[in-house]
């Protein structure tokens, strides 16, 4: 079993994005190592919902695992229980491996330790905020006694993407997506979507 | 849309985006599968998760444990699900139909888990159903199979009684959840650690409700009470330990260890709401049987219906 867990051993390519399109074709820039390969392959495919996020920046990428007979099992972290997106996800990754070669890719479920915002990249929060999505602060820490109550809204600043006023207000706890709230800005007036801390 | 969505050009393009904007560039792939009309997903979504019962515990036992949590789950997810269209405000609609997405995301594993638990809990299908087990569980299990608490299925009255009945409910999946972290079955402790992280927005959501509406208008406040009158006699039997529940020992998590920390956030905010705990009557059980043993209200039926009946007209359904 040949294993590339730590995305350090692979060569990410610039953050840049004009590198995308050279970073898109890992089967010619990664050489024949087929672990190196699939990893690449697979951390191309992006987030259906959020589609500035790769699956590796989003961190529900967790392992890619190449065997001795070329069988590919991607393992992945689902982000909320409830996630429409988890199918789309499987599908793609499955569809990506497929067509760069490998002809038999198995998707794995990890549920713990449970996805957390910490696991968005910085430049997939980068990302994010280039598309007028606010990325998520650091995650809340779980206490080791019951979950607190917390009837007022935390003092967390939002910054806007748009204009990055610091005058913003969140309309509504749960937005379009299961991991975003919705949030206005009150000088360019504008909507937007806040990444969640989860 | 940045420029990561668009496609790349030159010989990269092959591995492009997948484009989810182009309904005839799906239908252009070559998929084997069909899948069952129905349901959420086609796939397990326990695929590759370690599902070997913990030592000592009866499949039966654990399966019926992961109904009531799924049960729960899954009918006060269809219940708020009634709400899109007629919430009062499209944010209040939009957060209503997340906290039910989240809580159908439960109720899939915890199905999942039940069946992987004992296969002999999911209702007999024809021989080539198409119909996974999780949704077999959904769709196919009559009335009295289903072990969800009373309060679950009661009508949501008005917004009032939704987020009512909703704080008393997110309380109480709260405490369950975060004791369920450490069961000796490592998949409820997954789930549980992930519902945890949801169901504390979703608790924190009906209590700013409630402590709002009790504090706003004198329509408010009386629809509040009002509520509480309706809600009130169902909460009792979250507390009541099933014999499932006893016998899991290790594995669930006894209602009656986290009543002083459920009694305590509801203290906290009926404080900050100004209202008091009805002293009226409990919905009592039937001979010994209420919710978790299939006996539930009149308003269960039909909510059933609409859950099923597109489903059981189509059993053989795929697309």
């Amino acid at each position: 079993m040949v294993s590339v867990t730590d995305t350090s051993a692979v060569d990410r390519g610039a953050a840049d994005p004009a590198d995308r399109a050279e970073r898109a074709d890992p089967g010619v820039t990664r050489g024949t190592d087929p672990a190196a390969t699939a990893r690449a392959v697979a951390e191309q495919v992006l987030d259906p919902e959020l589609p500035v996020l790769s699956l590796a920046d989003l961190g529900v990428l967790r392992d890619v695992e190449v065997g001795e007979d070329g069988s590919v099992v991607v393992t992945i972290t689902p982000t909320y229980s409830g996630c429409p997106a988890m199918a789309t996800m499987r599908d793609d990754l499955r569809h990506r491996l497929t067509r760069a070669g490998f002809e038999r890719v198995e998707v794995r479920i990890r549920l713990q330790p449970a996805w957390s915002t910490d696991w968005i990249s910085a430049d997939g929060k980068r990302r994010l905020q280039e598309a007028g999505i606010s990325p998520p602060g650091a995650a809340p820490r779980q206490a080791s006694g019951p979950v607190p109550l917390t009837l007022l809204s935390p003092p967390r600043v939002v910054p806007c993407p748009r204009c990055g006023s610091q005058d913003t207000r969140e309309t509504s706890h749960f937005g379009a997506t299961a991991c975003t709230a919705s949030y206005r800005c009150g000088v360019c007036d504008e909507p937007f979507p806040h990444v969640k801390e989860l | 849309m940045s420029e990561h969505h668009e496609p790349a050009a030159g010989p990269g393009t092959e591995y492009g985006d997948v484009d989810h904007d182009s309904a005839y560039g799906s239908l252009a792939e070559a998929h084997d599968d069909s899948r069952w009309a129905f349901g959420t997903d086609f796939d397990d979504p326990l695929a590759g998760v370690d599902t070997s019962l913990p030592e000592g515990v009866d499949g039966r036992d654990l399966a019926a444990y992961c109904l009531m949590l799924a049960d729960d789950a899954l009918v006060l997810s269809q219940r708020l699900t009634q709400w899109v269209t007629r919430a009062p405000e499209l944010e209040e609609e939009m957060a209503l139909a997340n906290i039910g997405l989240d809580l159908l995301g439960q109720t899939r594993l915890l199905l999942a888990r039940a069946a992987a638990a004992d296969s002999g809990c999911v209702p007999p299908l024809p021989e080539g159903s198409p119909v996974p087990a999780e949704d077999a569980l959904a769709y196919f299990r009559d009335e009295p199979a289903f072990r969800n608490v009373r309060l679950v299925e009661l009508d949501n009255g008005d917004f009032a009684q939704t987020v009512v009945r909703l704080l008393v409910f997110a309380t109480w999946r709260l405490a369950l959840l975060h004791r369920l972290q450490g069961s000796r079955d490592t998949v409820l402790a997954a789930v549980a650690a992930k519902g945890v992280k949801e169901v504390t927005y979703h608790r924190d959501y009906a209590a700013r409700w409630v402590v709002t509406l009790a504090q706003g208008t004198p329509e408010s406040r009386r629809r509040t009470e009002a509520a509480l009158g309706e809600v009130w006699p169902y909460v009792a039997e979250l507390g009541w330990t099933h014999a499932v529940e006893r016998r899991l020992d290790g594995v669930a998590v006894d209602p009656v260890d986290v009543r002083d920390e459920v009694d305590e956030v509801v203290a906290q905010v009926f404080t900050a709401a100004d209202l008091e705990v009805p002293a009226g009557p409990t919905a009592s059980a039937v001979a010994g049987r209420a919710g978790r043993d299939g006996l539930h209200t009149e308003a269960f039926g039909p909510l059933l219906a609409e859950l099923q009946v597109v489903a059981r007209a189509h059993p053989e359904g795929v697309w």
